[in-house]
């Protein structure tokens, strides 16, 4: 345990700080600066793609170990608790994809926005959000971040603009457009990161907004995060052509193994830059997610369990950042095991404080339905029996 | 002296009169304008008046917008502030509520309010329901706006009426405008309101006139205009047809009967205090409305007086409303599938027997 207090306690701050700060700016005695290269390199639609050598220290591959862990911890007990039937509804999964956000995170501000559809669980964790608060949500709690009203799909997090969390098939694009298009009229100097999945870079709305978007640059990044599986259709049975980062055709485009946080780093970084002058960009994450496309789908109907195996041990996201710290000798193997034991024990806690919270109010079903009081009668399903009039 | 409108007269009943309208009986001077001049004047003052709302819409910067409500705003305003889109309605429906969720407040134009159906996943989806799944997070402070119902021959598809559809809706607005009065009023509360909402225009009624206050005002969204006060029934309509039922009024008048007619104006929430009022003193109710007889505003009207004011009535509720078909492109079938003056009196005869 002292081990442990010596290294990893007060240089790996919770995950809720760590994120709010620039990564460019360590304060920290470990300052050295590592140059890694990423695991394959760029490859680039209309545009000179950035380099594979990525800066970065000690303690950011540190907490990137600490914070994907815990994102994969709460995902497996999410796991868990659907199964125990605390967590209803739609669960949709992220683990395996966490690089995508804390590599994400990690280029970019919290003034800068973020967008998603509905496997937002850690995104949100990125943004800042709590494991209570997430679970809390899951668990249709008074105390979830969205007063337990949305539920699994929409979370989302005003403070540090995470806008969602949305149930709809590529509905959150034009929204995200939406808001570059805010950032862009107020003069912010931030971009907005629009995510979707491979599933929905066939939806035609996408390439309404991306035409809009670039008719008027936009500071907007549509990130396709390609699991290569929309539920449960493989890419190549739903898109005649799977180069999702070349459907912009006039829009740059830029593909990124989303398994390795460090080129998502570089490539949200870059993109951010590029976009902020030169409007519009598209980022195709080559990702996997090992569960299905929600819990109810077992995830191996469509593809071969050697598949989704094969993945974890050439591609998985934590290993690779263990093995660069094992390599580069910034931690030794059981301090990496002490922090999964301690992300374990943060995460069983916040379950345990998430179940002592009470369900929401009865009156909270008529809350927020309006923002302001308009006396409207609103009525249960028996018209007589549960009658209100809405706050 | 009743001003006329210069109105077509085969399409739109003649206008009622001044007299009797509450908004426009004032001593004041005030100006005269045409109804889509009175949207622009409430939207340009609106736009001067806060730097966050701006226009979203099809041909509505530099063609100055079909129905030119937005003539002349992109010039003054620039052209991030008055945008002309692609014709990509979803989307940019999304984008209108997405600038809406970042604290811009757009005022997104249907060119056609039937072109909007493209985009009703943003507006019941995103649009309605994100203030409540945020947990009051986000507010969406849109208003979508554009003209509806049916006009002169243009056909099924550019001849609908969405009210219906959009009703069910939680957490959305929608109000209808039938005067340059009320229209520049509901502009301006509905710009102003945190809620969105829904501001029905039609087309036949852009180039209505009358005298407006010069005054700035701004009226109430959920409250319903006393057309013409009255005791032996009460009529309840909204848009269009209150020409139409002011038509019936002067035949009715002339037979005996005194009508008190209301312009509902709030198609969600209804303004039950005013109906209500109005029933407890007559115990007869019309119900004349544009949109189809199944699902319409009329059905929920019906229900909701039912369900309220249920020991005032003498007779039951009746509602003309149009017919359950697609709108012809014939002059004459077309005339038949709306409500017409003829059928308001037998209508009211028929109640008051």
């Amino acid at each position: 345990m002292a081990a442990l207090r010596r290294l990893s306690l007060s240089s790996i701050p919770p995950l809720r700080r760590i994120v709010s700060r620039s990564f460019s700016s360590a304060s920290n005695d470990d300052q050295t600066l590592l140059t890694i290269e990423t695991s394959v390199p760029f490859t680039g639609h209309n545009i000179d793609p950035p380099s594979r050598s990525v800066e970065t220290t000690p303690k950011e591959l540190l907490t990137f170990f600490h914070d994907m862990s815990l994102m994969r911890r709460m995902e497996i007990a999410a796991d868990s608790l659907y199964k125990a039937k605390l967590i209803r509804g739609f669960c949709h999964l992220y683990d395996g994809q966490e690089a995508v956000s804390i590599g994400m995170e990690a280029a970019i501000t919290k003034r800068d926005a973020i967008i998603t559809a509905y496997r937002d669980h850690c995104i949100f964790l990125g943004r800042g959000g709590t494991l209570l608060e997430a679970f809390a949500e899951l668990m249709g709690r008074r105390a979830g971040c969205s007063k337990g009203k949305g539920g699994s799909m929409h979370f989302y997090r005003k403070e540090t603009n995470f806008y969602g969390g949305h149930g709809i098939v590529g509905a959150q694009v034009p929204l995200g457009c939406g808001i570059a298009f805010g950032q862009k009229y107020c003069k912010d100097e931030t971009v907005t990161f629009t995510m979707y999945g491979d599933g929905a870079a066939n939806q035609g709305q996408l390439f309404e907004a991306l035409n809009m978007s670039a008719l008027w640059d936009l500071p907007v990044i549509l990130v396709c995060e390609n699991n290569h599986y929309g539920m449960g259709t493989a890419e190549w049975r739903a898109a005649k052509s799977p180069a999702y980062y070349k459907r912009g055709d006039y829009v740059p485009g830029l593909k990124v193994d989303g398994m390795d946080v460090l080129a998502v780093k570089q490539a949200c970084k870059f993109a951010k830059e590029h976009v902020l002058k030169n409007g519009p960009m598209i980022l195709e994450m080559d990702t996997y997610r090992y569960h299905g496309h929600s819990m109810s789908d077992p995830g191996s109907t469509y593809r071969t369990r050697d598949e989704i195996s094969g993945v974890r041990q050439e591609r998985d996201p934590i290993e690779r950042v263990r093995k660069l710290i094992l390599s580069h000798e910034l931690s030794t193997a059981s301090e990496l095991k002490d922090i999964e034991k301690e992300v374990r024990k943060e995460v069983d806690d916040a379950i345990a404080q998430a179940k002592e919270t009470p369900m929401p109010d009865p009156s909270e079903l008529f809350t927020n339905v309006y923002v302001k009081g308009l006396g409207v009668e609103a009525f249960g399903a028996d018209r007589k029996e549960l009658k209100s009039v809405l706050p | 002296m009743p001003r006329r409108a210069k109105l077509i007269p085969n399409a739109v009943a003649a206008k009622a009169d001044t007299t009797t309208t509450a908004s426009s009986a004032d001593s004041k001077p005030g100006h005269e304008l045409l109804l889509f001049e009175a949207l622009r004047e409430g939207l340009e003052e609106e736009m001067e008046r806060d730097p966050r709302v701006c226009v979203i819409g099809e041909d509505v910067g530099h063609y100055g917008g079909s129905y030119k409500v937005t003539k002349g705003l992109a010039t003054k305003f620039g052209d991030l502030r008055v945008l002309d889109t692609p014709i990509a309605e979803n989307s940019f429906t999304g984008m209108g509520i997405g600038a809406s969720m970042t604290g811009l407040r757009p005022v997104i134009e249907g060119m056609n309010m039937g072109f909007l159906l493209l985009a009703f996943n943003q507006i019941s989806n995103n649009c309605g329901m994100l203030h409540y799944t945020s947990g009051g997070q986000f507010t969406i402070p849109v208003v979508i706006r554009g003209p509806g119902g049916v006009g002169r021959q243009l056909g099924a598809e550019h001849s609908q009426r969405l009210e219906s559809y959009f009703q069910s809706i939680p957490g959305l607005q929608m109000v209808a405008c039938s005067t340059p009065c009320n229209a520049k009023g509901l502009m301006k509360a509905a710009i102003r309101s945190d809620n969105p909402v829904v501001l029905f225009e039609h087309v036949l009624l852009y180039n209505l006139k009358e005298r407006i206050p010069d005054e700035d005002y701004v009226l109430c969204l959920e409250e319903a205009e006393m057309v013409r006060p009255g005791e032996h029934v009460t009529i309840l309509t909204y848009s269009r047809m209150r020409y139409h039922v002011m038509q019936a009024a002067k035949a009715l008048i002339n037979k005996g009967y005194d009508p008190e007619v209301i312009d509902i104006r709030s198609l969600k929430p209804f303004d039950l205090c005013t109906i209500g009022n109005s029933i407890k003193k007559t115990h007869r109710v019309l119900i004349v409305e544009e949109c189809m007889r199944t699902g319409g505003i009329g059905a929920s009207l019906r229900a909701a007086i039912i369900d309220n004011f249920w020991d005032y009535l003498d007779a039951p509720i009746m509602c003309l409303s149009s017919q359950d078909v697609p709108t012809p492109y014939a002059g004459t079938l077309e005339e038949w599938t709306v409500v017409q003056p003829a059928q308001i009196v037998a209508a009211v005869e028929q109640l008051c027997k």
